[in-house]
């Protein structure tokens, strides 16, 4: 740490300092004039920095490729028709199809799949290389044997919505896609995954179920993995995703039942 | 409606209105997305060039949406006034852009011509307006509202305190509202965004803000953003509400995708007017809008961005709101690229707001995905500040937890007031001088460990 950051808040604010376990919003900062310390300037800017960073890194696929190596199961690569970061970031309607080469890279492992599991950049790839496999393992942990399951793909300028693509060409019931959330100033490598029952383009987010801000400081992978396969197995059993499918597995009663 | 003859400059031609507004508008990413884009930059000014020689009167004859088909241009058609028009019935819009930069505009007569003009014909001259054009005009246009205080008088600038909190925890909530209070924050409103949707979390929240505003006798409102339909529900239940708050777009299509009818604002406007609680005005409503919400709700009607968006300032005026905020940079960069267009879209949208008679504010924000930094902020900031923007939003330390994007801050209102030596609301200004927040001078210089500071602070460990 720099003498900069272990400086203390400055003079006169120690006694609203105490305000600030009651949240994470940035309060009794102090002041000089009207603006900011200086310390307090500059951690904000490394904050953002690192969410920037998590939004412009390059997704390696293979990195998530040898943390899945003991879980056995194929993995292929795919990549949006969203050539590069900034049509992605410019050109949602891209990043939700699939572009000539992965369509055929899919339709060679068509079949019948109760479920396909898709890792994607998203709007981070940090997050989906650091908690990506850790996840998918976890949720693995839980489902069982009885689950057919398609080849794991790694998606490249990945939106939520190429999620419908990729299950609809591998031929499975239901998609559980990982994939980057928009950064936070204070949370970069923050994942959501998002159930679809019925991939096929045009799917609406109505029709997905979300769990969110998994991270080690939010939502943990092994949490969030007991949600995903309680929704897995609910989806399953009504044959259906999104509003209508109710995320009760905060009841013990229910995920034993 | 009939439409017209088609439109052209040199060798380009456009079909109709609703294709020459898209083609004439500054390039922003939203644009392209939606593919109503100028293909080339000379086809853009191109089409300014034909835009120029329209007669504003064609926009009274030739809507951009079916007037069958959609409530907003409904509205907009049957609430024209033609007696306020006459000034400038005649005109073009580009003689339209000259007359507004003379000085026969005057802020009387900006005020008065307000009711006369369509959104469509404000959209149209500012997309012949540089960004010092639009700034200049707005300027000249005051919108005076008031609830407990006074908001949008020359000289001030008022400042939403926005306290937001992941899980609405009341200790959390109210050590950010005590923290914006000590930095002069909060004249606007005290908004907080809920985290949960329901009449339960609506009414907790706006309990914890009442306590603190009796309290300690703050000249303020407040307002929890839940739905329209949430607040009609707290409402019947006497729960305390000041102002009523809804997100609104510029179409019938984008509208119904936000919950909402005309009715339901109607009726939500009659019910908090009826509480009588405001004490120097009686101004209900605070809405928000943002160029990109039509497009993304699918529901522009092939209507470019911004043209769309000022549409909504024509819903917004209807129900006589405090406050109008568009938060420019929220919906990402697909809409609003970098802060080159954020920038811009800013000043556009404060400057047709402003000019159609409507009390507008912004939230000068970013998201993480957009090109654009606290240095873009700062910018525009300052430029809405020397446009006589009415409020902005402070957010403590300009992060948003629970919203997760960036916005302005407590010490970027100070900044602001400090530079252009704007006043808060003066009922609001004279409270923060009783609390020994604003110095003689009025410079925001609170005395921590005065008696006023703790009670203040007494409040905040008892919530």
């Amino acid at each position: 740490m720099s003498k900069l950051a272990n400086k203390k808040i400055p003079s006169g604010l120690d006694p609203w300092n105490a305000l600030r376990v009651h949240t994470d919003a940035r309060i009794g900062l102090g002041r000089v004039g009207d603006g900011l310390p200086t310390a307090r300037l500059l951690e904000f800017q490394m904050a953002h920095a690192r969410a920037r960073d998590s939004v412009h890194m390059a997704f390696k696929p293979d990195r998530v490729r040898s943390k899945l190596g003991s879980l056995g199961l194929p993995v292929l690569d795919v990549h949006s028709a969203a050539s590069d970061r900034a049509t992605y970031l410019q050109r949602p309607d891209l990043g939700r199809l699939l572009d000539d080469a992965s369509h055929d890279t899919l339709s060679g492992h068509k079949g019948t799949y109760d479920v396909a599991f898709i890792l994607a950049d998203g709007l981070s790839a940090r997050a989906t290389h650091d908690h990506g496999a850790d996840t998918l393992s976890l949720i693995l942990d839980r489902l069982g044997d009885s689950w057919s399951i398609a080849p794991i793909t790694l998606a490249t300028q990945s939106r939520v919505g190429l999620g419908d693509e990729i299950g609809a060409a591998l031929g499975a019931k239901l998609t559980v896609m990982l994939i980057g959330e928009r950064p936070g100033l204070s949370s970069a490598d923050s994942l959501g995954a998002y159930l679809t029952w019925g991939p096929k383009r045009g799917k609406s987010n109505a029709d997905r179920n979300c769990v969110s801000n998994i991270r080690p400081a939010g939502l943990v992978p092994k949490k969030a993995a007991e949600k995903i396969a309680y929704l897995m197995l609910e989806a399953r059993k009504l044959g259906l995703s999104g509003v209508a499918l109710k995320d009760n597995s905060s009841n013990p009663a229910l995920i034993d039942g | 409606m009939q439409t017209g003859a088609p439109f052209s400059f040199e060798r380009f031609t456009f079909p109709d209105l609703k294709t020459l507004l898209a083609k004439a508008s500054p390039l922003r990413s939203g644009d392209v997305l939606a593919g109503l884009a100028a293909g080339s930059d000379e086809e853009r000014v191109a089409a300014r060039f034909a835009l120029a020689d329209v007669p504003l009167k064609r926009f009274l004859s030739e809507a951009l949406v079916p007037y069958e088909d959609d409530d907003v241009t409904r509205m907009i058609i049957d609430d024209h006034d033609a007696d306020a028009f006459a000034p400038v019935a005649s005109l073009t819009v580009g003689e339209f852009r000259d007359w507004l930069l003379g000085d026969d505009a005057t802020p009387e007569v900006l005020k008065n011509l307000a009711p006369g003009l369509t959104p469509e014909m404000v959209a149209a001259v500012s997309k012949l307006m540089r960004n010092q054009d639009l700034i200049a005009v707005a300027r000249k246009c005051h919108v005076v509202t008031a609830f407990r205080n006074t908001i949008g008088l020359p000289g001030h600038l008022a400042v939403r305190l926005q306290p937001n909190h992941p899980t609405d925890d009341p200790a959390g909530v109210a050590a950010s509202i005590l923290d914006g209070l000590m930095h002069g924050s909060g004249d606007a409103v005290i908004g907080i965004n809920p985290a949960t949707d329901s009449p339960e979390a609506m009414i907790d929240l706006l309990k914890l803000i009442d306590e603190v505003r009796e309290r300690i006798d703050i000249p303020t409102q407040s307002c929890v953003l839940a739905h329209v339909t949430t607040a009609i529900d707290v409402m019947a239940r006497n729960a305390p509400v000041d102002l009523v708050f809804q997100s609104i777009a510029g179409s019938q299509k984008a509208n119904e995708s936000f919950g909402i009818t005309q009715s339901m604002l109607a009726e939500a406007e009659d019910a908090a007017k009826g509480l009588k609680r405001g004490t120097v005005g009686n101004n209900v409503m605070y809405f928000e809008t943002g160029q990109g919400a039509a497009l993304s709700a699918d529901a522009h009607e092939g209507v470019d961005q911004q043209t769309v968006e000022t549409r909504a300032y024509a819903v917004a005026r209807k129900y006589s709101p405090l406050l109008v905020n568009t938060v420019v940079g929220f919906i990402g960069p697909e809409y609003l690229f970098d802060g080159k267009q954020i920038t811009r879209a800013g000043l556009e949208d404060h400057f047709c707001g402003k000019l159609l008679g409507v009390p507008m504010g912004c939230d000068v924000c970013y998201t993480n995905h957009a090109e654009a930094d606290q240095d873009d902020m700062d910018n525009l900031l300052t430029l809405l500040g020397v446009a006589g923007c009415n409020f902005v939003i402070g957010v403590p330390g300009a992060d948003d937890i629970m919203l997760n994007y960036q916005s302005t801050s407590f010490h970027d209102a100070m900044y602001l007031r400090s530079v252009l030596g704007l006043e808060p609301a003066p009922e609001f200004a004279a409270w923060l001088r009783k609390m020994e927040i604003l110095d003689q001078n009025g410079r925001t210089r609170p005395q921590l460990d005065g008696q006023a500071a703790q009670n203040l602070l007494a409040w905040s460990g008892a919530a």
